[in-house]
């Protein structure tokens, strides 16, 4: 059941980053195919977020080059939107005016429909500060896929909202990237859902790529499946005790 | 029925101090507890306002006093309001005037008073330049740390979907300060009529403050109180100017 190969969309290559005396990436590589689902899981501080930020555009490496579609990134990723933690809407802006950000023409049009897709339509001409966190997240959402980016980037945008609207969450999020199609990186400390949601789960350790554990399960995914959890323990264990086990189970033994 | 009565009686609450002080000063009037030359009874007073507006003396002290007040206010005001944009946005301008400014601003503009009357003499000029100074420092500070204090993931936020520029101020940068900014108007709205006063009582041949003064000479106490409850009328309605534009530019926080 291999898949066709697909066209290299991100290619990373030995990326360094400093912030003053500490060395959060050290020559780290990474290649991401396109349409691809990527999860990135580790420590706090150990440079998942710097690494999504850098894909963003919104940081400067020191070392190494990154590069979308082939093209050399500078300054801020067009192709990408980002999805944060805490939303980032802003409060002076009703949710079809946050939705609109940075489009030119039609922006009525193509927000309420970005906002149909995310199910807030009939909250438009609300205050941000009027919605749940859930809710703002789906807005913020919203506000992401509006531009049709070729690549979403989320980091950790489910990990302050409660156990059941996060899986809902994870549900709107995996069926818009199948229906969509675009690449995506996920930043999160929840294994669970880094198991859930992506083709392939990265451990970030020491500044490089420790773990690379492509997930084989068929969409949409069951958490009750046995092989869902033994994903989940042996990425759990390799980010607790990096000593005790390699990951040696090859993916004929995990396939369904 | 007992709701709406309820929403009156709140509405009528602050208004019940003033007014138990006014019938109180009138009732002791009457019963001749208070000297007439201390304090004159209210209908006294009202009756100096309305003969001095019948001659059209009171209408262009006020009309004077006012076009002092907004052209000083508007000067000071879009200077420390542009100064403080600049010097929020760019490290360099941040670094090159702040420190100067902080200095002026710690002298009391009123101390002025005596270099700006041998600069500009008692007329427009030397009233005007006192009130734009004393309300380009509140203006300037607070927008100054408005713009300081915007919220850095929401500029990130903004550049990441592609503002720059005047588009990112004036999505995000601006908004996020405009709490701050007001905060400033409303506290130099206070500065310039103090200002005001006391450049007029100190030094003037029109105006509020004038009249007052003038009044002095005559022993016209209903004339002086008249001023003073003029000043106190404006002030509120500053304030009541002040607290519009907060409920205007800031309904998405109500």
């Amino acid at each position: 059941m291999k898949q066709p190969r697909k066209k290299e969309y991100i290619m990373i290559h030995n990326i360094h980053k400093i912030y003053g005396e500490r060395k959060v990436l050290k020559g780290l590589d990474l290649t991401i195919q396109e349409g691809e689902f990527v999860a990135i899981v580790g420590k706090s501080g150990c440079g998942k977020s710097t690494l999504l930020r850098l894909i963003a555009g919104l940081e400067n490496y020191h070392d190494g080059f990154i590069r979308i579609n082939n093209e050399q990134l500078h300054d801020i990723n067009k192709y990408a939107r980002i999805m944060f933690q805490d939303g980032r809407l802003l409060p002076w802006k009703r949710v079809i005016d946050n939705v609109s950000i940075g489009l030119s023409s039609e922006f009525k049009i193509k927000a309420i429909d970005a906002l149909r897709q995310v199910g807030l339509e009939d909250r438009m001409n609300d205050w941000p500060s009027k919605l749940s966190g859930g809710q703002k997240q789906r807005v913020a959402l919203a506000r992401a896929l509006v531009h049709n980016p070729s690549l979403l980037l989320l980091d950790e945008p489910l990990g302050a909202l409660d156990a059941l609207t996060r899986i809902e969450m994870q549900d709107l999020i995996e069926s818009l990237w199948s229906e969509k199609k675009f690449t995506s990186i996920l930043v999160t400390h929840d294994v669970e859902e880094a198991v859930a949601i992506a083709d392939r789960v990265i451990l970030i350790e020491d500044g490089v790529i420790s773990v690379n554990q492509p997930i084989r399960l068929p969409r949409p995914r069951q958490r009750t499946h046995p092989a869902f959890s033994m994903y989940v323990e042996e990425i759990l264990e390799k980010i607790l005790n990096r000593n005790k086990i390699a990951l040696v189970r090859n993916s004929k033994e995990l396939k369904v | 029925m007992k709701f709406m009565m309820m929403e009156s009686i709140k509405k009528f609450i602050p208004w019940f101090l003033p007014l138990l002080l006014l019938v109180g000063w009138q009732v002791f009037s009457w019963a001749g507890a208070i000297p007439e030359r201390i304090l004159p009874a209210p209908t006294k007073v009202m009756q100096a306002g309305i003969e001095l507006f019948s001659t059209g003396e009171l209408f262009s002290h006020i009309s004077i006093s006012l076009g002092r007040a907004l052209a000083g206010f508007l000067i000071g005001g879009v200077i420390g309001f542009i100064f403080g944009l600049l010097n929020g946005i760019f490290r360099s301008a941040d670094l090159f005037f702040d420190t100067s400014i902080q200095m002026l601003r710690n002298i009391p503009h009123l101390a002025l008073i005596p270099l700006v009357i041998l600069w500009f003499g008692i007329g427009e000029t030397s009233k005007i330049f006192l009130v734009a100074l004393g309300v380009l420092f509140p203006i300037y500070i607070n927008t100054y740390h408005g713009i300081k204090n915007v919220d850095k993931g929401l500029v990130e936020m903004g550049r990441a979907y592609g503002l720059k520029g005047i588009s990112l101020f004036v999505t995000v940068i601006l908004p996020g300060a405009m709490s701050s900014i007001l905060v400033g108007i409303r506290f130099s709205l206070g500065v310039m009529w103090l200002t005001l006063i006391v450049s007029e009582t100190i030094s003037a041949h029109t105006g509020i403050g004038y009249m007052a003064m003038n009044a002095r000479e005559f022993m016209q106490m209903d004339v002086i109180v008249l001023s003073i409850l003029l000043y106190a009328l404006f002030g509120k309605l500053s304030d009541v100017i002040a607290r519009y534009l907060e409920a205007k530019l800031l309904k998405w926080n109500a």
